[in-house]
């Protein structure tokens, strides 16, 4: 296990070590291939600034306001009848919108409830399976100019819900022996 | 489909906030999340520089052509509108493997470049072609192998075993990456019907 963690500190220097060396082998210019690709990176995240206020402001709007509880609090019943427990319906609901909201409300959880108990290892399988679905809509598709993103929100939002409902099926079952 | 969203979004937090007496914090919040974008592009830039940058290393040394040998079969079933050897196949394979090592902040960047080279497929710049919105499902869904974020906060919250939810993440990740898949085909197969009538 400390293998995973020591795994997970060590991918990105080592990313950052491994490619440039295996194109200095290779005969790449690697300083002028690098400043190459990093000139399209100011224009690529310039792009992406009105796709991101629209829906930061938007979702923030929602939060804030208390209609985002008053949403979670009519989908409780409904989820808990399909054995969702109740206190991770607001993670439901945030996982999608919010990356940030996400993680704060599993790092309270974690405090809450314990990292080890069964509520603690649900919260951190959501939060390790699915991504930001809204995020990643707004910033890929922001980022080549798409205005119009079809059924993607749909797929995502199909997406997060499998990953949510399966993550308290399996979880229960993998833990609970 | 995303007007609705985020018009409902809008609407429903503005009325909910004035009915609630909290119309004040509107207005907060919404210019504080114009301005958190904003500052969010900009600390985005550093690191699309930082990994584009690494990216094109791996390009010119052939590290891309390599990863999509390795997985390029798979990727090419799932993006059956890219022809062989195009170069989105190697930007989407990039994407992939970053997800899966759990790179974080340098999926992006990847993501970005699989996207702006499908987008040189398509042929209607503002709608979304199928094969964009199969990597959009792909990565709604961001299949890891290392979930390092999760192994740190359960870590920091005390945990006795904080690696342990990595095996359920993974059969978690990886039905949802299923469905989705799933559900993308189904709609893509839908949305095509209309399409084909219209030149009629």
């Amino acid at each position: 296990m400390d293998l995973l963690g020591s795994l997970s500190v060590w991918i990105m220097p080592l990313l950052i070590l491994l490619i440039p060396v295996i194109g200095f082998l290779r005969r790449v210019k690697v300083y002028e291939a690098f400043v190459e690709g990093a000139s399209e990176g100011f224009q690529t995240a310039i792009r992406i600034m009105p796709f991101l206020v629209a829906m930061m402001v938007a979702v923030n709007v929602f939060r804030i306001s208390g209609a985002m509880d008053l949403f979670i609090n009519s989908f409780a019943p409904l989820l808990s009848f399909i054995g969702v427990p109740p206190e991770l319906v607001p993670l439901a609901i945030m996982r999608p919108l919010s990356g940030t909201g996400a993680l704060g409300l599993t790092t309270e959880l974690l405090n809450t409830y314990g990292p080890d108990s069964m509520t603690g290892k649900i919260a951190s399988t959501v939060l390790g399976s699915t991504d930001t679905t809204f995020y990643i809509l707004t910033v890929y598709f922001g980022a080549v100019g798409i205005r119009n993103p079809r059924y993607s929100v749909i797929v995502g939002l199909v997406g997060d819900l499998v990953g949510f409902l399966s993550s308290i099926y399996i979880c229960n079952y993998f833990f609970s022996w | 489909m995303i007007n609705i969203v985020w018009l409902v979004f809008l609407v429903s937090g503005i009325c909910y906030g004035g009915w609630n007496g909290r119309i004040e914090f509107i207005t907060q919040s919404a210019i504080s999340a114009a301005e958190g974008a904003v500052a969010l592009s900009f600390k985005l830039i550093g690191v699309m520089c930082l990994w584009l940058g690494i990216l094109k290393i791996a390009e010119k040394a052939g590290i891309v052509n390599f990863f999509s040998w390795l997985i390029g079969p798979i990727i090419r079933c799932l993006f059956p509108t890219v022809p062989k050897n195009h170069p989105a196949i190697g930007a989407i394979t990039m994407t992939v493997s970053a997800n899966m090592l759990g790179l974080g902040n340098a999926v992006t960047p990847f993501g970005i470049k699989a996207m702006q080279e499908l987008k040189k497929l398509n042929n209607d710049k503002d709608t979304a072609s199928a094969g964009m919105c199969t990597l959009l499902a792909l990565c709604t869904t961001g299949f890891t192998l290392v979930p390092a974020t999760i192994i740190a906060i359960r870590s920091a919250a005390g945990s006795t075993n904080p690696a342990e939810i990595v095996g359920t993440t993974l059969i978690v990740s990886l039905l949802a990456t299923m469905v989705a898949l799933l559900v993308d085909r189904i709609c893509q197969l839908l949305s095509k019907r209309p399409a084909r009538r219209r030149p009629r």
